[in-house]
């Protein structure tokens, strides 16, 4: 690489460093929830700092900031109940691969006041927007948003997608800390994070963390038992029930 | 107290669990069926995976009726000829089951089928059960004897195909025919609903074959010990998907509720048996039926592959 390549991009950088003068530095309470036989669902803490440095020119605007939670992907299938003469059946379904099956959005204030609508669909900010839906191919139409807010209130009813408009608090200007409720249901795998920061509308920074969520000790055991050797997982099932069976008979026996 | 599920991802309150398969065990006691036909919804209404629920459900049908086997094989009240034929034409079903299942899951419609199958098969069978017993009662009542069994040298024409065995312990001279045709069914029945098929196989037995009720229950529990045995087997080698923690539950909540039923079934008449088996197969149609006819307040439903959960 020439000498005068290299320059350029040197300069290049330091012009382009005002664009960037806010970092975040973020972190999580556990980087790893543990699934034991009394598991009830977890909490998270995110928490971190928005550092400025000397260049940082100061905003007329408070800092805003989402904090983006997304589960392990899966492929959600949502379906549709019409009404076909005199009965109601699942007629038509649309397919959302690679689809997260927790999403939390969670931030200091109401989203729509952060951003507006068409940035936040830029930036896949909030629940409608968090997902892309461009890869689902041909199944794409007018209707697929249907069936998406669909799928967002399905999940929402059972505690899996959340918006949190005042998840995150700041505790000083620059110092902030958000819970994130991790339900019981929620699926094993690992959670991305996603924090963003705003001013006045404005992206200045986005950090990523992540945490996983795994099975530990007995059920550990079980889950990987009954995937690693089926076989005998189905017949020391069937082995229990039926001492459980014989062992009701002899204890219940009256003759 | 919570416990968590390893296999259903889901934590579940012990006593509840306990409690709700308590009292399926004291119907299944009582009337001799699985019992599965109302766990497995019931289940399901819980929020577990209906894969697992189906799975680990029949785990727990295996287990309370290997207690009924052993009880009803001790007073001598369980044909093991009758029962082997019923396990015969059970397998051929629960095969035919399977690959129509697999079609349907492929056409997309299983659910429907499975509603439908639900809501024609309870009603109907219910309704007409219904029928029955509060004719008989009315009978009972006017007093005139109740024709429950055959009146000797006469018999419907279907006990009189070709290919007639003697089952002494059932009291039955009949063709095979119609008895493995029976089974056939119930197995692929069986197979597309997730249930044994002990409620349709007791009346049936019952109704068609005029078998003494105390024989019939017995058989019947056989059967189902048998096929339930074979299907958490399968289930478990097919899509893992019997949860141990929640068989042990449903099995202690089980066991402990059949044996009060049995006892129970004891001191019933046979009118109030039958019109209890029958208000309970109708209340489940009906409640299936409200589900396809009412118009649903959220439309769309999400469906987690079950290899995802």
């Amino acid at each position: 690489m020439s000498r005068v390549v290299r320059l350029f991009f040197t300069c290049a950088a330091l012009f382009a460093l005002p664009a960037e003068a806010e970092t975040l530095i973020v972190s999580v309470s556990s980087h790893q929830i543990q699934i034991s036989s009394n598991y009830t669902g977890d909490q998270i803490t995110v928490f971190g700092v928005v550092e400025r440095d000397g260049r940082t020119v100061a905003r007329a605007d408070p800092y805003d900031l989402v904090i983006t939670v997304r589960g392990p992907p899966r492929m959600l299938i949502v379906r549709e109940k019409e009404r076909l003469g005199p009965i109601w059946i699942n007629r038509t379904q649309r397919r959302f691969p690679d689809n997260p099956v927790y999403l939390t959005v969670s931030s200091n204030r109401p989203l729509d006041e952060i951003l507006g609508a068409e940035a936040a669909r830029r930036e896949r900010i909030g629940l409608a927007n968090a997902q892309r839906l461009e890869n689902s191919g041909l199944d794409l139409d007018a209707s697929t948003t249907r069936f998406h807010n669909g799928l967002i209130r399905n999940l929402s009813e059972k505690g899996l997608y959340a918006e949190e408009e005042r998840g995150v608090t700041f505790l000083s200007p620059t110092l902030f800390s958000a819970p994130i409720e991790v339900p019981a249901t929620a699926p094993t795998g690992p959670y991305e994070v996603e924090i963003a920061l705003y001013a006045g509308g404005v992206a200045l920074a986005r950090e990523s963390t992540s945490f996983e969520v795994v099975k530990t000790g007995i059920e550990q055991r079980l889950a990987s038992g009954a995937h690693d050797s089926p076989l005998l997982y189905g017949l020391a099932t069937v082995a229990l029930a039926l001492f459980f069976g014989w062992l009701a008979s002899v204890v219940f026996r009256r003759d | 107290m919570q416990i968590y599920l390893p296999i259903a991802e889901l934590p579940i309150s012990v006593l509840l669990v306990l409690g709700l398969s308590g009292a399926v065990g004291f119907i299944s006691g009582l009337f001799g069926v699985g019992g599965g036909f109302l766990l497995t919804p019931l289940l399901i209404f819980l929020d577990i995976p209906p894969a697992v629920a189906v799975a680990t459900v029949a785990a727990q049908v295996a287990g309370s009726s290997m207690t009924g086997v052993l009880t009803y094989w001790r007073r001598r009240t369980l044909d093991l000829k009758l029962g082997g034929v019923l396990v015969a034409g059970g397998i051929l079903g629960t095969i035919f089951g399977v690959l129509f299942f697999n079609s349907m899951r492929r056409l997309g419609q299983l659910e429907l089928v499975i509603t439908l199958s639900y809501v024609t098969l309870f009603t109907t069978i219910g309704g007409l059960m219904l029928y029955d017993a509060l004719r008989s009662a009315l009978r009972v009542r006017a007093g005139r004897a109740v024709r429950l069994r055959r009146i000797a040298g006469t018999h419907p024409w279907w006990m009189g195909l070709p290919w007639r065995m003697r089952f002494h312990q059932s009291q039955l001279y009949a063709s095979i025919i119609p008895i493995v045709a029976l089974a056939v069914t119930i197995g692929f029945i069986g197979a597309v609903l997730g249930v044994g098929g002990g409620f349709i196989l007791v009346p049936a037995l019952i109704y068609f074959f005029r078998i003494p009720p105390a024989v019939v229950v017995g058989t019947s529990l056989f059967q189902i010990l048998v096929t339930m045995t074979g299907a958490t087997v399968l289930h478990a080698v097919t899509n893992q998907s019997v949860d141990l923690v929640l068989a042990v539950l449903l099995l202690v909540g089980g066991v402990v509720g059949a044996q009060f039923g049995g006892r129970a079934a004891r001191n019933l008449d046979v009118g109030a048996f039958r019109l209890l088996l029958a208000l309970l197969i109708l209340a489940v149609g009906l409640r299936f039926a409200i589900e396809l006819f009412i118009a649903p307040t959220e439309p769309f439903s999400v469906v987690l592959p079950e290899s995802a959960r």
